[in-house]
């Protein structure tokens, strides 16, 4: 008779721990999912279709594309520049930096919010009043070239701003309180992997004569795409997400400065409660499909993702 | 003579990285502690001993450690599940870990409410016990248990597959049982993992808004979480409130991290 090695337990023992944590698992995570989508269908394709198609719900899609259009590229940017920073110099301050990347983790949303409106807001340090003084030349500027035929439809927007520089309560503010919220992300994904693969690959390219956008561009993507792109799904899933720090900024004008995540509150709040699980599918959605897109990462490069605070 | 850099884009890296992260993060960052600042001592402490503060304080404290509590049980269990064990639809179950970080806080609050409502899924067969969850404390904490328990999962597993079994083994051989084993030579090389992931699911919960709200029912004294009582302060105008209240919560939360750090390069030394 086979014996069990030393180094596990027992059948029953074994069985016994399976089963509490998938039954831990199924009621903590499988049921809210479902759940989800029971409540959004529970009166029929037709109430969740017209949920979805309602105008409102049209443009938080649109506006949480915008915001999510922003902040993604631009903190991409930022992720790149740090991971390349802290991962291939040694230099003085560099663990605080690394600390000062993280910082975002440990603010609530709410404060992410509220530092913009302590910066923008009609009593804050910039109001809107000010900087329309400020901006009076540019606004100026602005108008006189949208008067111009051809070109210049593209400064009308712009010139509107400028006059009346509003950012909280309208659309600068929910760009960049999602800014702060996923200011990390990228960043986070890539210093640890950058840092185990060292530079030894981007020092030999420098004697083989090679330049930096070159070396960027042949040698160290081509070792981290995997990662960044794991970083930019991250950092898109939750720049769509975000509610609480867009939430404080936002002011709630329906059909305006609503995103997704605002109008399933609104649709709650009033009691639609088909119609907010119907857009809150949407989000649910998103959620699959990045997880998804991470199991698939993680069997492209087998290795474990070190996971995001 | 400094070192020359043989890599280049040191000046371009570091210009941008500290130029951006100072707009975005730190600058806002300072002008909320500025705007706290502008009151004086005797102001702080009047608006953080207000009874009102003091009730939301011990909900979001009490209800994180309870929820941190009950995550890093269970993210050990599920995690020794998942490294240590092979079954069926384990590959499943570990992406679905994930499933938090993902999720919308929106929409997980408003599911959560859904389920444990007194006329849902679970809410109904508690109610018969005459358990209440949705719109008492005790949804705070199922809500903050929610979002914090991937942490500790993510942070166990690591340290838990790097864990040779030579230890096992040579306990084993000097005649040591299976649970003895555990609690003797396993078990305490988990505790830093465990520590981490703990205050990191603590550190998470207490500045969770968007899956609480909703649960909580938000009664002012009664189910109403600091994140909350800032934007209630913040709608009646009260700048400065909101901003003593959130310099307090950011000042708790970076000490966490601070702790955390600290035990992380203890640890690499250790490890060294």
């Amino acid at each position: 008779m086979a014996s069990r090695p030393v180094t596990t337990e027992s059948a029953p023992v074994r069985l016994l721990l399976i089963g509490g944590a998938v039954a831990f698992l199924a009621l903590f995570l499988l049921l809210p999912l479902t759940a989800v989508f029971a409540e959004a269908f529970r009166k029929g394709w037709e109430v969740f279709l017209a949920a979805l198609h309602e105008d409102a719900a049209l443009s938080a899609i649109k506006l949480t594309l915008i915001a999510a259009g922003v902040s993604v590229p631009l903190n991409t940017l930022f992720g790149v520049a740090a991971a390349w920073l802290v991962t291939k110099f040694r230099f003085r301050g560099r663990s605080l930096l690394i600390s000062l990347i993280d910082l975002p983790f440990a603010v609530s949303p709410v404060i992410a919010g509220l530092v913009w409106v302590l910066l923008f807001g009609a009593r804050g340090w910039f109001p809107p009043t000010a900087m329309a003084d400020a901006f009076a030349p540019a606004a100026h500027l602005a108008a006189s070239l949208a008067e111009y035929r051809g070109l210049g439809w593209l400064f009308t927007d712009l010139a509107a701003w400028l006059a009346d520089p509003k950012i909280i309560f309208a659309l600068p503010g929910i760009v960049i309180a999602t800014v702060f919220i996923t200011f990390p992300f990228v960043a986070r994904e890539l210093i640890p992997l950058m840092e185990t693969q060292g530079s030894d690959q981007e020092e030999a390219a420098v004697t083989l004569g090679a330049r930096g956008w070159h070396i960027f561009f042949r040698v160290t993507l081509p070792n981290i795409k995997w990662g960044l792109l794991y970083g930019v799904l991250l950092c898109n899933a939750r720049a769509m997400g975000e509610f609480g720090a867009v939430s404080v900024v936002s002011g709630h004008i329906r059909g305006e400065t609503n995103t997704l995540p605002l109008h399933v509150e609104v649709l709650y709040n009033e009691y639609q409660f088909s119609a907010a699980f119907a857009c809150a599918t949407l989000l649910a959605f998103l959620a699959l499909v990045t997880l998804g897109m991470k199991s698939a990462v993680e069997c492209f490069t087998g290795h474990q993702s070190t996971g995001h605070k | 003579m400094p070192k020359r850099r043989v890599i280049p884009g040191f000046g371009l890296s570091m210009g941008f990285t500290l130029t951006y992260l100072s707009l975005i993060i730190l600058i806002p960052l300072a002008a909320l502690f500025l705007k706290a600042a502008r009151l004086g001592p005797a102001q702080w402490w009047n608006i953080l001993t207000s009874p009102r503060v003091i009730a939301a304080a011990e909900l979001t404290f009490g209800a994180s450690a309870a929820a941190a509590i009950v995550s890093t049980i269970f993210g050990l269990l599920v995690t020794w599940v998942l490294v240590r064990y092979r079954f069926p639809g384990k590959r499943l179950l570990d992406a679905m870990v994930d499933l938090p970080f993902a999720l919308p806080t929106a929409v997980a609050g408003i599911t959560l409410t859904a389920i444990y409502a007194p006329n849902g899924w679970i809410g109904h067969s508690l109610s018969q016990w005459g358990i209440q969850v949705a719109y008492t404390p005790l949804g705070v904490f199922v809500a903050l248990t929610f979002i914090g328990f991937p942490f500790v999962v993510r942070t166990l597993q690591p340290v838990m597959e790097d864990f040779g079994s030579e230890y096992e083994e040579a306990a084993a051989t000097l005649g040591a049982g299976r649970w003895t084993i555990f609690w003797r030579v396993i078990f305490p090389m988990f505790i830093p993992a465990l520590i981490t992931g703990f205050t990191l699911a603590f550190a998470r919960a207490i500045g969770e808004y968007g899956s609480v709200i909703f649960i909580s029912g938000n009664l002012p004294m009664k189910t109403e979480i600091l994140p909350l009582l800032v934007v209630s302060q913040l709608e009646q105008f009260k700048y400065e409130a909101a901003a003593v209240i959130s310099s307090g919560m950011l000042i708790v939360s970076f000490l966490l991290l601070f702790l955390i750090n600290l035990l992380q390069r203890q640890l690499n030394w250790q490890n060294r």
